[in-house]
């Protein structure tokens, strides 16, 4: 196993994370791609601690923060997804274009 | 006393602008019959400081001829417009003998004229208003004649004209008279303009605005040199002079600039009645007058002056010879005097001969006396016409006749104003008119002299045919005529004591005092003397003038005049539809400038100018729309683009380029 494996899975994981933040229509599906792509970061945090630094344990500690930000940025993001499905009784992002032009 | 009046002088122009300021503003619309009586109250008051300041001056100036040399007072002077350190616009009064007798000839008209109105406009809607603007304009008229300087007569001189059109066209749902009040308008501000160049020129290279440097000799001086336009020499002393003479030519109706003038009988009959005798159209004749000693220096502006007056004079008199609306008769007559009062001032200039060369001054206080006769009997004609169409609502001559009975007041009245305007001994239009024509006699003008002399005689016939026409003949009204108003006979009678004897009581002030600002004055020795063959030449034209007219309308029997008017050849044509000049003007402007000109201009500012501007919009607006459509509202979208602008940025960093 060498940093260059685990840069090639990282790539993947994220391709897969950004392919379907833009092709996924419903929002909770995003949500899983985001976590995807935080994962494939977290990932290669690890992979530069524990192959080219002396002393891994700032590395190792960073995913730890990002998994608890991330676990508190997907409560926030859920409840207002809960309360946009209340209120739109509908979650396809195509519908949701208040914002255009 | 008199000095409190001269320093108070400013009292005469307040007053009718206080009157306006209130009436306008507030009581015209609460209280006629208090505005009416204000506005009066207000005039008589002005009337009163005019004589005071003509006393005034009279003690102060003219009782000391050693202190006072050129005659004039300045009083109530203050700067007005600091444009630069060495330019300063004042403003102030001018005393000198033609304003003070401009002063006293504009309230005392105003004033009987405000009290005429008081029975002529009696239940009409606009009352109030109309006393506003009379008071305005006697206002505006009074600032014009008192000016101390160029540019505050510019500036009153604007405000006559608008406060003319205002009143041209006071009744404004008719469509003559807001057609009327528009051609005055616009004609006399296309002579304005010249008049506003003039002023720029001449600010220009004196670098003062006051009459007094104006008209000294010095000034004549720096302005009397050539410069090339384009290989063609032009004088500078003769343009300046000439373009401010435009304005006057258009003020004063001078042909071809006229035709505003016979238009404007749309108004009122006292606003024709003041617009004819003080205010607005001696306005023109004034600044010749004013501006006099410089014109005298440049002998081409003194030729232009007197052949458009003369030509004005007997081109006119002819025309009122044809016409059948009595106020329109009246327009005619008033043009052709003011060309008398022009043609004199151009007039004095004595032709060629070494021993008498020179200004004859008697041609500048002959045209001063015949302002102010003539201003008498004519506000007299109008408000005895405007009594005539007030009591059987026509204008027509030809439908009226035998009012000799109903109207006894402006009967007599009327006579003795006809009498003074043909020029009969010993009414006051004889004294004035004789001066004039006895100065362009010595000056060696005979052909200006004869063309005057003529037109006395026309003067006589066209007048003593409407006087016969109206008030002699066969009556068609029987006795249904209501009486004559007390307020309106009472304006008329007034007049009518200096219609008669104005010319014989002021003819030795006039001698005596108006001659003042002759620089090169030329030898009362030398000129020829006053023939008695002259005065008695004229009468007996006026004489004829008169015979004939009561042969041909005197009687009651028009058959005469049918006979002559039958075959209706070319020449009666011509004159009967005033030489087509009005038409001229209307193809001249419709055909030629407007299709030709204005059409494509306003095509040039439609498309080429308004379509850049448009374009620049369009532009935008394309642009606008396009980017709207990148925003979509699509979160994807907008993802999609980042993530794909990321890659481009990065791929285009690494390109070996």
């Amino acid at each position: 196993m060498t940093l260059q494996n685990c840069l090639i899975l990282t790539l993947f994981l994220f391709a897969i994370g950004v392919y379907g933040v833009l092709t996924r229509r419903h929002l909770i599906g995003i949500l899983l791609s985001i976590e995807i792509i935080l994962n494939a970061a977290n990932i290669n945090f690890i992979a530069f601690a524990r192959f080219t630094t002396a002393d891994p344990t700032a590395g190792a500690i960073f995913p730890v923060f990002v998994m608890a930000v991330s676990a508190c940025e997907m409560a926030v993001a859920l409840a207002i997804i809960i309360s946009m499905y209340r209120h739109r009784k509908n979650l396809d992002v195509r519908e949701l274009e208040a914002l255009h032009g | 006393m008199a000095d409190l009046f001269l320093s108070y002088s400013y009292l005469v122009l307040l007053w009718p602008f206080l009157a306006f300021l209130i009436i306008g503003l507030w009581l015209g619309r609460y209280n006629r019959r208090a505005a009416g009586l204000l506005s009066v109250l207000f005039s008589g008051l002005s009337m009163v400081c005019g004589i005071g300041i003509t006393y005034g001056y009279y003690r102060r100036v003219l009782a000391r001829p050693h202190l006072f040399p050129d005659k004039t007072l300045l009083v109530n002077q203050f700067d007005w417009l600091n444009i630069s350190p060495d330019l300063t616009v004042r403003m102030g009064i001018y005393l000198d003998p033609i304003s003070v007798m401009m002063i006293v000839v504009i309230t005392v008209i105003g004033f009987l004229v405000q009290i005429y109105s008081l029975g002529y406009m009696e239940g009409d809607e606009g009352f109030g208003r109309f006393f506003a603007l009379l008071s305005f304009f006697a206002f505006s008229m009074l600032g014009l004649v008192v000016a101390t300087n160029i540019f505050q007569m510019y500036v009153f001189w604007e405000l006559v004209g608008v406060s003319s059109y205002v009143l041209i066209s006071f009744w404004y749902h008719k469509p003559a008279a807001v057609t009327a009040g528009k051609k005055a308008f616009i004609i006399t501000r296309f002579a304005d303009a010249f008049f506003l160049l003039g002023i720029i020129m001449v600010g220009y290279f004196i670098g003062n605005f006051d009459f007094q440097d104006l008209n000294a000799p010095e000034t004549a001086a720096i302005l009397n040199k050539m410069f090339m336009v384009k290989g063609i020499g032009v004088n500078l002393l003769a343009l300046s002079c000439l373009l401010i003479f435009a304005g006057g030519w258009g003020k004063s109706a001078m042909f071809p600039l006229h035709i505003w003038l016979p238009d404007a009988m749309e108004g009122p009959t006292p606003v024709s009645a003041i617009i004819h005798s003080a205010t607005m159209v001696v306005a023109g004749v004034f600044l010749t007058a004013r501006m006099f000693p410089l014109f005298a220096a440049s002998a081409l502006t003194l030729t232009i002056v007197q052949l458009v007056g003369a030509f004005t004079t007997l081109f006119a008199a002819v025309i009122a010879l044809t016409q059948h609306d009595i106020k329109r008769i009246l327009a005619y007559s008033t043009l052709s005097q003011l060309g008398y009062m022009m043609f004199s001032l151009g007039a004095s200039q004595v032709v060629d001969n070494p021993t008498t060369a020179g200004i004859n001054p008697l041609g500048y206080s002959a045209s001063m006396f015949h302002i102010f006769t003539h201003a008498f009997y004519k506000c007299l004609l109008f408000l005895g016409a405007g009594a005539i169409i007030h009591t059987i609502h026509t204008n027509d001559i030809g439908r009226m006749g035998g009012l000799r009975k109903a109207m006894p007041k402006t009967y007599w009245s009327m006579l003795a104003a006809c009498l003074a305007i043909s020029g009969i001994f010993p009414f006051a239009g004889f004294w004035s008119k004789d001066e004039i024509l006895l100065g362009a006699w010595q000056s060696g003008h005979y052909l200006t002299f004869g063309v005057g002399l003529l037109s006395s005689g026309i003067t006589a016939l066209y007048m003593f045919r409407l006087f016969f026409m109206v008030f002699h003949g066969q009556t068609t009204f029987g006795r249904q005529l209501k009486t004559e108003d007390p307020l309106m006979s009472f304006s008329i009678v007034i007049l009518a004591i200096p219609t008669v004897v104005a010319g014989y009581f002021s003819k030795e002030i006039f001698s005596a005092y108006f001659s003042s600002p002759m620089v090169w004055a030329a030898d009362k020795q030398l000129l020829p003397g006053h023939p008695l063959w002259l005065p008695v030449c004229a009468n007996l034209l006026a004489v004829t003038g008169i015979i004939i007219a009561w042969y041909l309308y005197g009687r009651g029997d028009l058959s005469h005049v049918r006979l002559l008017t039958r075959r209706r050849g070319i020449g009666y044509q011509l004159v009967v539809n005033k030489l087509y000049i009005d038409e001229l003007y209307l193809f001249v402007t419709h055909k030629i400038i407007f299709s030709y000109i204005a059409a494509p201009i306003k095509w040039f500012d439609r498309h080429i100018v308004d379509g850049a501007v448009n374009m620049v919009g369009r532009f935008l607006h394309i642009c606008g729309t396009g980017i709207r459509l990148a925003q979509n509202g699509q979160l994807t979208v907008y993802l999609g683009a980042t993530a794909i602008g990321i890659i481009l940025l990065y791929v285009l960093g690494r390109l070996p380029i």
